[in-house]
């Protein structure tokens, strides 16, 4: 579990990126909160400096666009998918769970 | 519509099949590609390609064949609209309803240099693995013409270690896209990376050892040793095998607003297709962006046996040069106002706006994507 931002940190249609050996986005789409990989799956872009609509994030260098919740590209150019992870609230702090990366591939 | 041409295999034929079946055409398709690849991203054959940081099967843009017949290593030489018919070069005549045109196009080259080893254009993976070939260590490399392309070219032969100059007959490079005072910016990256940049000049001749390049003269006198030459001098549209078919060319593939031929079984679409825009004028794009966003409205319109949506371009452009990410969004063209609204130029990262009549029609970023994603939606289109 590690620590992203604070709730009041990350208002709707924001996001953050959480460093470390694999750097993970977190979204506040409309409210609820995502986390995938942050490094897109077609090439060097972040993820979290995409244009959030919806459940979607584009990406900012090519336009692929994943869906937050399973981390699949629905278009070109991407053809393969980020990870995703669980996040939990707790007391107001946003953690992502990165124990059971290997799990959701 | 029982069948459906696609003739050109890059990503504006590619991304055409994938609309076709998603838009529920559930017939025969049948795709014509000129080489011998599968579809395959281009914007990387200059970069992390020609670097040799990226591997060949990583350029492959799609896992799926659609349930297409791929006809690879395969020309189309004529197309008769009378008979419905499109002649290959393996002899056979393919006998289609509807025709999707993404022939995309050849890059322009330097007159006098057709028969010199070592001199380069670069558009397709034989192009860029025949000039990775020769850019032996410690290779002198020229790059004729700083746009897109031989910008990035010139950035990556940087990294690989090469002497690099370049030639540009324009004042600044890219110029009519980004005016002067942004042009210059771009220069300054070149120079910041130690790039000879020759500006204001052209070239007058080559020199050669009878077989091979060994320098570049321009039309001051001066001359520029040289192992290897890359031309980045723009393309020209692959019309020739449409000569005769009736189709109106121009420098393209002239269509309606909506991608769609004087026949309206036959859309065009990428870089060969020369569509009317609303305004009235008829305009090609060259970019990667337009070839993917074309083929939604083509066709939809091929399908409709009629012109139903109009073709909007996002007029999105990204380039990867020294490092720096360089990204441009909309029509500038029009411009009578550049501001810079975010950042400085002087720490490469920043946004600037295009305006005309106080109205964004245009925006450049450099290491900006979060701003620029935001700003290139509320763009003025034409």
């Amino acid at each position: 579990m590690i620590t992203a931002c604070a709730v009041d940190d990350l208002p709707v249609g924001e996001s953050v990126v959480v460093p470390g050996d694999v750097a993970i986005a977190v979204f506040n789409a409309d409210g609820e909160f995502y986390a995938i990989d942050d490094t897109c799956s077609h090439q060097d872009a972040s993820l979290s400096e995409g244009w959030l609509e919806g459940c979607f994030v584009e990406c900012p260098l090519h336009a692929a666009l994943f869906d937050l919740r399973t981390g699949m590209p629905t278009c070109l150019p991407a053809k393969k998918a980020v990870r995703t992870y669980p996040v939990v609230v707790q007391d107001g702090v946003i953690y992502v769970d990165t124990g059971s990366r290997e799990a959701v591939a | 519509m029982r069948t459906v041409a696609v003739v050109g295999a890059s990503l504006a034929g590619l991304r055409s099949v994938e609309e076709l079946r998603g838009q529920g055409f559930d017939g025969r398709i049948v795709v014509i590609g000129e080489e011998v690849y599968a579809p395959y991203d281009r914007p990387p054959l200059s970069k992390a390609f020609l670097a040799g940081t990226l591997p060949a099967e990583d350029l492959s843009l799609s896992d799926e064949d659609f349930g297409a017949e791929w006809h690879l290593g395969v020309r189309a030489e004529r197309i008769d609209p009378s008979s419905s018919s499109i002649h290959l070069s393996s002899g056979e005549v393919l006998h289609t309803d509807g025709v999707v045109i993404a022939t995309g196009g050849r890059p322009r080259t330097l007159p006098g240099t057709e028969a010199l080893a070592g001199v380069h254009t670069l558009r397709t993976i034989d192009d860029a693995l025949a000039l990775q070939a020769d850019l032996r260590p410690g290779a002198r490399v020229v790059v004729v013409g700083a746009g897109w392309i031989g910008s990035e070219v010139a950035s990556t032969c940087r990294s690989l270690g090469h002497d690099v100059t370049v030639v540009e007959a324009a004042p600044v490079p890219m110029e009519r896209a980004l005016g002067p005072v942004l042009g210059a910016l771009c220069a300054e990256l070149h120079a910041d990376h130690g790039v000879d940049l020759r500006l204001g000049i052209g070239v007058e001749s080559f020199a050669h050892n009878g077989t091979r390049v060994t320098g570049v003269v321009l039309r001051d006198g001066s001359h520029l040793p040289a192992d290897v030459v890359v031309a980045g001098i723009g393309m020209a549209p692959a019309t020739d095998w449409l000569h005769g078919s009736g189709l109106g060319v121009d420098n393209g593939v002239l269509c309606d607003t909506g991608c769609v031929t004087a026949i309206p079984s036959v859309v065009a679409v990428g870089d060969v297709a020369r569509y009317r825009t609303p305004s009235g004028s008829h305009v090609r794009h060259e970019h990667w962006t337009n070839a993917s966003e074309q083929p939604v409205v083509a066709v939809r319109n091929l399908l409709a046996g009629t012109t139903l949506e109009t073709f909007r371009p996002s007029g999105y452009v990204w380039s990867d040069q020294y490092g720096i990410r360089l990204q441009l969004a909309g029509d500038t063209s029009g411009a009578d106002e550049i501001a810079v609204i975010d950042g400085s130029p002087d720490d490469r990262k920043f946004v600037a706006e295009f305006r005309r009549a106080g109205l964004a029609i245009g925006v450049l970023a450099m290491n900006n994507a979060k701003l620029f994603g935001r700003l290139r939606r509320q763009l003025v289109t034409a």
